[in-house]
């Protein structure tokens, strides 16, 4: 089709604001689906996503609208893929900024608002919701003419709900967002805004055409890795794989590339054609690398091999989960895992754990260090069982957090911030009510229950995003956790110097009460290198015996003993130790939940 | 055949809050009853029995407790036996019946004293006196019994340790040729436990050296330590040279076949271990009608009894010869459990030591295989 007719565009949206309401009502709209076929929510296929209301992958459909072919871009709405959002977004020309008129602007509006800026994108302001009795129109309205400086009057008012106002919504698409600018007669470049893999067919490229066009069957390369494979079927979604023979100048579609590895194409990668190579790739492309690091290990050893071919499966739609065998003393065997951030490490649990049905213990979480050693190497370690105890210095990565409040909580805020190591940025009034406060943490003081002291601390007012903002370097140290003298390496963490105390406190006195008492008295311990910074002890047992055996009545006994038996065999040895797994894991939920 | 016999006498005066025993209060109109049942259940079981026995032992209960005419009755229809045992509670032992237990040929008494602090009793609502304990005591001494156990209860809610100190030296007071010293187990779902389960939670740490100090107590005066909760005067601190050891109990701890007569009674017989049901109406009509009464029937699977044989032979001071219960035994276990020091291979047997029997459950449980 005619560049001009085309208009590629975004929903983005802070959480729950109805971003994928609005894509449904517009399907709908535009006879893309008829109202039969309508499942509420089309574009979220996963389980999880429908269940959390919220889009992991992001998928492209296109819709005709008065002569125009419209491609609805959909997003991720999260921060950990803020690298994806911003990919989704450099393949359109304008966003649909929707904001629940009831809830006016969050930390997500604006995340996505300023990514949208960043990407030169025509933003049309939506205010959602606008059929609540508690909406407020207006007042938003100020809100988002304060962000992004129009006239308030420049936001639609719909209910994508009910559909009013949606008519409107796809006719300012028409008006306001710019038509593609590529050379429809360059060299052929094609940004990768998304991948997905299908089980008969290989990996699916989802893109954006931007100079020239791609025909199906042509050999075809990735610019940054290298890859070369044939183009075995091009086509669009409406919503379901429509194959057309040619994806041109502007146009938005799919690329079965039938390649069996999802690692060797990568999401803000180049596609070009081999006849006709483009110089240079489109701008933007970067290795993503996860910033959050935790061992998974099967509660019940035997599952090992189920947990690898579920990582596997896993890792063939997400390109940015990391794992690598792990084998811990405590533990046994399992995996280090590496995500982008805590959601995707929730995401991937929970999917390991529901759709595989692996029961699964899994450590504190740990962000990603920059280790300058002795011998002035340069190493990244992703578990602190792994941290060198001999260094020079550490660097962590910090995060720039965005977080919006009532004021009232502004110095609940300021308290927890202080408690994490949060340098204060910036604080701004949206409204006479509300504040955007920007906060320098490290995000290491982020991964561990940061976002449930936040809710819990403002009464769930608060709303919270994050991007990182590089690394720096901390005063932190290595504890480690020893019973009986044996290092624990499942427990050991990384934290700063002055915490450190506090923290091995808290980790030896549960380990204590968790751990029962054995033929010899245990010491518990947490040091810092050889330095004993806590200290408890579990008494040898003095006594153990049965009671009487009352009138021969010997299976009692029996069964008593092979009760103690089998209660023994659970247990995971850690040097003469025995403990029980479920020490291991309320000392390791002691950072999940309380501090 | 079969040369050890239970005998199951559950009435009771007053059902103790900690008991947990099967047990009836009262009836006195059912003894007579029961004692036939007792004996037509006896004369089912007749074929499996030696004519001599080693053993007889009258449990309850409180066999004492039992109508004198109807006890007479039934001792006197029981085999012959070595060794005949019966359980008495101090407030039930008059002369007379003292002297009707030495008629009828019982030969050793065990004595449910329990403690002699008011307060302990009054805790265990034991209805004996301090001295009604003493007076039983002389009173079986009196009527010619030269071999009396004394039970002791320790671990009880408010027992100090020096509480126990003096229950013990009172014990020894009496110079009983046997002990047995158990500590109270409050089992959940007795009116004890709810009374008191709090209590004893509170003062668990206090009591974890009680088992010790029984121990180092009752060896100091010269008892042997030969069972985990049994202790008796050494042979040769008898003057007739006997070996003072409850034969009854072990022919438990030593796995050998007992027969069991009686509501709740246990019996083990080759690969199969049988419990009586519980209740005394269904036991008397079966028995009336001459049929056996109804029973659980637990088959003893392969190597069953010899990890039985294992876990209760491990209980006692004498080694248990490992070739008798080899795949039992958990080798590693084993080697791990001498270097601790807590078990012990003495040539082809195997024991626990001094501090392995004071953790001999856990030990145990470690070495099953």
């Amino acid at each position: 089709m005619d560049q001009d007719r085309i208009r590629n565009f975004s929903i983005i949206a802070h959480i729950d604001h109805g971003k994928s309401t609005l894509a449904d009502r517009i399907l709908e709209i535009t006879e893309t689906l008829t109202s039969r076929q309508m499942r509420e929510q089309v574009l979220d296929t996963m389980e999880l996503e429908r269940e959390r209301g919220i889009t992991i992958k992001a998928q492209a459909v296109r819709v005709a609208w008065k002569g125009h072919q419209l491609n609805l871009i959909d997003t991720p709405g999260h921060v950990d893929f803020t690298y994806e959002v911003s990919r989704s977004l450099q393949a359109c020309e304008g966003a649909l900024l929707v904001v629940d008129a009831a809830q006016g602007i969050e930390a997500q509006t604006l995340a996505n608002a300023y990514l949208a800026i960043e990407n030169d994108l025509e933003i049309v302001p939506v205010l959602n919701k606008i059929d609540l009795p508690q909406a407020d129109p207006e007042g938003t309205a100020a809100e988002v003419s304060d962000l992004l400086g129009g006239a308030a009057a420049d936001a639609l008012r719909i209910s994508a709900k009910t559909g009013a106002g949606v008519a409107d919504v796809l006719d300012a698409i028409v008006e306001r967002v710019p038509a593609p600018a590529g050379a429809p007669d360059a060299p052929p470049r094609a940004l990768i805004f998304d991948s997905s893999y299908d089980q008969y067919r290989g990996v699916i490229a989802f893109v954006r055409v931007v100079d020239g066009s791609f025909r199906t069957r042509e050999g075809l390369r990735a610019m940054a890795l290298g890859t070369e494979f044939e183009a075995e079927e091009l086509g669009f979604l409406s919503p379901t794989r429509q194959p057309i023979d040619e994806l041109v100048a502007g146009e938005v579609g799919y690329v079965i590339t039938g390649l069996k590895d999802v690692s060797r194409l990568r999401v803000g990668d180049t596609l070009t054609a081999k006849r006709r190579p483009a110089a240079q790739p489109l701008p933007g492309y970067k290795d993503v690398k996860p910033m959050v690091f935790a061992g998974l290990f099967p509660t019940d050893s035997d599952d090992y091999p189920e947990l690898r071919d579920a990582l596997e499966r896993l890792k063939l739609n997400d390109a940015a989960l990391f794992y690598e065998p792990e084998t811990s003393n405590a533990l046994g065997f399992g995996f280090r895992c590496g995500f982008l951030g805590l959601l995707h490490m929730e995401i991937v649990r929970e999917r390991l754990e529901r759709e595989f049905d692996l029961d699964l213990l899994v450590t504190a979480p740990n962000v990603a260090y920059q280790v300058e050693t002795r011998a002035g190497e340069t190493v990244e370690v992703h578990n602190p069982a792994e941290m060198p105890r001999e260094l020079e210095r550490v660097e962590e990565p910090y995060i720039r957090a965005s977080i919006i409040v009532p004021k009232d909580y502004v110095g609940a805020i300021m308290e927890l911030n202080n408690e994490r190591r949060g340098r204060f940025d910036h604080m701004e009034y949206l409204s006479e009510e509300r504040v955007h406060l920007t906060y320098e943490l490290p995000l290491a003081e982020v991964v561990l229950d940061y976002y449930d002291q936040l809710k819990s601390r403002t009464k769930g007012y608060a709303s919270f995003d994050y991007d990182l903002s590089g690394f720096q370097e901390g005063e932190l140290v290595r504890v480690d956790v020893l019973v009986g003298g044996e290092p624990v390496d499942a427990l050991s963490l990384i934290i700063h110097r002055d915490s450190a105390y506090a923290r091995g406190k808290a980790l030896v006195e549960r380990l204590k009460e968790e751990i029962p008492r054995q033929y010899f008295d245990v010491a518990i311990q947490a040091a810092i290198g050889s330095r004993v910074i806590a200290r408890e002890t579990v008494k040898a047992k003095r006594k153990d015996v049965l009671a009487k055996c009352y009138g021969g009545d010997i299976t009692r006994k029996r069964k008593l003993i092979e009760k103690q038996k089998a209660g023994k065999k659970r247990m995971k040895q850690v040097g003469a130790v025995e403990v029980p797994q479920e020490a291991f894991l309320a000392v390791l939920n002691l950072g999940d939940g309380k501090r | 055949m079969i040369r050890h016999l239970y005998v199951h006498l559950p009435f009771c005066a007053h059902r103790c809050g900690y008991c947990d025993f099967v047990t009836a209060l009262g009836r006195s109109e059912q003894h007579g009853a029961y004692v036939d049942a007792l004996l037509a259940e006896l004369e089912l079981e007749r074929p499996v029995l030696a004519a001599e026995l080693d053993t007889i032992f009258l449990g309850g209960g409180t066999p004492t407790f039992t109508a004198p005419a109807e006890l007479d009755r039934l001792l006197r229809a029981l085999p012959s036996a070595e060794e005949v045992t019966v359980e008495a509670n101090p407030e039930t032992v008059t002369a007379e019946l003292a002297a009707l237990l030495h008629a009828a040929g019982v030969n050793r008494v065990s004595l449910g004293a329990q403690s002699f602090q008011p307060h302990l009793l009054d805790v265990l609502e034991r209805r004996a006196s301090p001295e009604s304990v003493r007076r039983a005591f002389y009173r079986l001494r009196d009527a010619g019994f030269d071999n009396i156990s004394l039970d002791l209860i320790y671990g009880i809610p408010g027992q100090s340790a020096a509480d126990l100190a003096r229950d013990l030296s009172d014990a020894l007071e009496l110079q009983p040729e046997h002990l047995s010293c158990y500590e109270l187990e409050a089992k959940p779902g007795t009116r004890f436990t709810h009374t008191f389960g709090d209590d004893l939670a509170r003062q668990a740490e206090a009591m974890e050296g009680y088992f010790e100090q029984v121990v180092a107590t009752l060896t100091a005066a010269g008892y042997r330590w030969y069972e985990t909760a049994n202790f008796c005067r050494r042979v040769e601190d008898d003057a007739a040279g006997r070996d003072l050891r409850a034969r009854h109990n072990l022919a438990y701890w030593l796995g050998r076949d007992y027969l069991g007569l009686g509501i709740g009674a246990v019996s083990t017989i080759g690969d199969e271990r049988r419990r009586n049901a519980p209740r005394l109406a269904a036991y008397l009509a079966a028995l009336a009608r001459g049929e056996r009464p109804v029973r659980e029937v637990e088959e003893l699977e392969d190597g069953v009894r010899r990890r039985e044989r294992l876990l209760l032979g491990l209980r006692l001071d004498e080694p248990v010869p490992i070739a008798g219960v080899g795949a039992a035994l958990d080798p590693v276990a084993l080697a791990r459990l001498e270097q601790l020091g807590l078990a012990e291979r003495r040539g082809a047997a195997l024991a626990l030591t001094d501090r392995g029997r004071f953790v001999g459950g856990a030990v145990t449980a470690d070495l099953l295989a």
